[in-house]
């Protein structure tokens, strides 16, 4: 029997700042949920008109593709001094970007350090999730100790690789930051909490604040090779040992 | 209030003032000798004329900056010397990628690698042959006097907003640090600029603006491809620009452009006054480069004569000109030297009579 939907309210549906394309994400994959977070940030700001989405290279460089905001597409690692050029030459911008490990952690360390330091009015959401997406599961910066990547085959040797950056922390030692956060969203309380931080940090930048950087623990079932359920208990278990949650920096 | 009086300034002040002068109002560089002076005077000039001037950590972040300011609409610069604009070749290559208006100096210095910081013209081939990756062309002005370099970065302003790409000036270490008197420009009032609708200014009552290079569907990015390829066309049908020295009688030419052209005018002089029918072609865009004028040249003249501060890179588009017409000899000195107006005589008695 059809049900109708006449007497039916509305409590969930596709923000407004989204168009209706559809997400190019592998299933499971948190970025679609951040995505969506932003999104609904940029929605409950009424900002939509005045927002510049700096897409990544990598799993999320057709991101603009998918917003009803003005947009532009980063060169690897260069997000952060695009969305400098931007905002200085036009304040009234909200201006983000949106970044993976790779990109903002390795590549691009230089401009991500330096916007940070500057204290550009913009936001950065950094998706951590440990590994290279795109590409198909290369070692990342943040890459767990131990950890398989298809180029670390034997898990990641801290002698010879390195160990996992804390972005979060080293951009918290820097003066300029007014808003430094790690979220995660393996389970209802982080998404809460990860959808509230997202939000703050767009509103600090229309509050003219200063530099907001939220850094999102995230999965990447695909090439961790394991299923979401499995992918989510390993942030919970194991990833949050080597990145802790919480708030680094709040000066609004 | 029109600026009417001369004014000595060294080559890298003058160009700073000429973008300040054409309506530039973000200016993001790095150090780096010989052009530092560009970068100084930017930082005490630009925000007196309300512009956005930013010491990048890099120069791969200043070069980035102005793809964020020109996708933004504003006219932008970046300046720099050889190895620096190495750096900024990835980011030209996605200006370029994203059809947006960006100056680039560039005070070439010897090379490669460190090399030094004396005159050089050994970025030849990255300025007018792509430089970075993938099919894309630069409009390149090779100015060979101070007053020409204002002229010049005036005309790269308004070259790289009519063909939304980058324009490179192609100075080089003895330009940027040499003084000579200057009138400067009617200043442009940035406001008075048409507006460009592509820009990223807020989706404010009308559909997103996307700038992009990224066009994941092959069939898609051939059809940007070609379409730029189109403008390139244009623009090598309108914008050659080139300047010939009492070539009406000449028997041998001498080829030079920038600086080079500059001692090579006196070369012919010299020539002149001991009965020598000397001539210069000097190519002031050096993309598109002057092909048709050196064809016409290769039928009355039996050499052409390339004179650069480099091993021989423009000769090769000499040559391309010129086939087998004519004589295309080469002399050049590498590391910095500079070659005198001796020097080029020595080497054009060679061939002529």
């Amino acid at each position: 029997m059809p049900v109708s939907t006449e007497n039916m309210v509305r409590v969930f549906g596709r923000p407004e700042s989204l168009n209706e394309s559809a997400f190019s994400y592998c299933p499971g994959c948190h970025h679609g949920v951040v995505t969506r977070m932003i999104a609904q940030a940029i929605d409950e700001l009424n900002i939509r008109e005045r927002t510049v989405v700096i897409a990544p290279v990598g799993c999320s460089v057709s991101m603009y593709q998918w917003f009803r905001c003005d947009g532009t597409q980063a060169a690897h690692g260069r997000a952060c001094a695009i969305a400098t050029g931007i905002k200085r030459v036009n304040p009234d911008l909200i201006v983000f970007t949106y970044q993976g490990d790779g990109d903002l952690a390795a590549i691009g360390t230089a401009e991500s350090i330096h916007a940070a330091n500057r204290g550009e009015n913009i936001t950065v959401v950094f998706i951590n999730n440990q590994i290279y997406g795109m590409t198909g599961g290369q070692m990342a910066p943040t890459t767990l100790l131990g950890q398989w990547a298809t180029s670390c085959p034997e898990g990641r040797d801290g002698r010879l690789a390195g160990h996992p950056i804390r972005f979060a922390e080293m951009v918290a030692q820097l003066d300029a930051p007014v808003y430094v956060t790690r979220q995660s969203l393996f389970d209802q309380k982080r998404l809460i909490a990860a959808g509230r931080a997202i939000k703050k940090a767009f509103r600090y930048q229309v509050e003219e604040k200063g530099y907001s950087l939220v850094e999102v623990l995230t999965n990447c079932p695909t090439n961790w090779r394991m299923g979401t359920l499995e992918a989510n208990k390993h942030l919970a278990e194991v990833v949050v040992n080597t990145f802790p949650l919480g708030d680094f920096v709040d000066r609004g | 209030m029109a600026k009417i009086d001369k004014v000595l300034m060294s080559g890298n002040e003058a160009m700073a003032e000429a973008a300040i002068c054409a309506g530039c109002r973000s200016y993001f560089g790095y150090p780096i000798t010989p052009q530092n002076e560009l970068l100084e005077y930017m930082s005490a000039h630009m925000p007196n004329a309300g512009g956005v001037f930013i010491q990048a950590e890099s120069e791969i972040a200043a070069i980035n900056m102005c793809y964020g300011a020109a996708a933004a609409g504003m006219r932008t610069m970046t300046s720099s010397s050889s190895p620096g604009i190495s750096l900024k070749t990835e980011g030209i290559s996605y200006i370029a990628g994203a059809d947006l208006p960006c100056v680039v100096v560039n005070v070439v210095r010897g090379g490669p690698g460190l090399g030094n910081i004396a005159p050089a013209q050994g970025d030849y081939f990255q300025a007018t042959k792509g430089g970075g990756h993938g099919d894309y062309h630069m409009i390149v002005l090779a100015p060979s006097t101070i007053p020409e370099s204002v002229e010049l970065v005036m005309l790269a302003f308004e070259l790289a907003d009519r063909y939304r790409g980058p324009v490179m000036v192609l100075a080089d270490g003895m330009l940027g640090q040499m003084m000579e008197p200057v009138v400067l420009p009617e200043s442009i009032d940035p406001a008075t600029l048409p507006a460009k609708q592509w820009a990223i200014t807020g989706a404010r009552g009308r559909e997103a603006n996307l700038v992009t290079s990224f066009y994941l569907d092959p069939v898609e990015l051939n059809e940007m491809d070609v379409r730029r390829e189109e403008r390139y066309r244009e623009i090598e049908k309108n914008e050659v620009r080139y300047e010939e020295y009492k070539t009406e009688d000449a028997e041998v030419v001498v080829a030079a452009f920038g600086s080079m052209a500059r001692i090579s005018r006196t070369a012919v002089r010299m020539a002149r006054s001991e009965g020598i029918k000397l001539g210069l072609l000097r190519p002031i865009s050096v993309w598109p480069f002057p092909y048709e004028p050196l064809r016409a040249l290769s039928r009355r003249v039996g050499t052409i004569l390339t004179v650069e501060m480099n091993a021989g890179q423009m000769v090769e588009d000499v040559r391309l000109a010129v086939a087998e017409r004519a004589e295309t000899p080469f002399y050049g000195q590498l590391g910095g030297l500079v070659p005198s107006p001796n020097d080029i005589l020595r080497e054009v008695k060679r061939y002529a009579g």
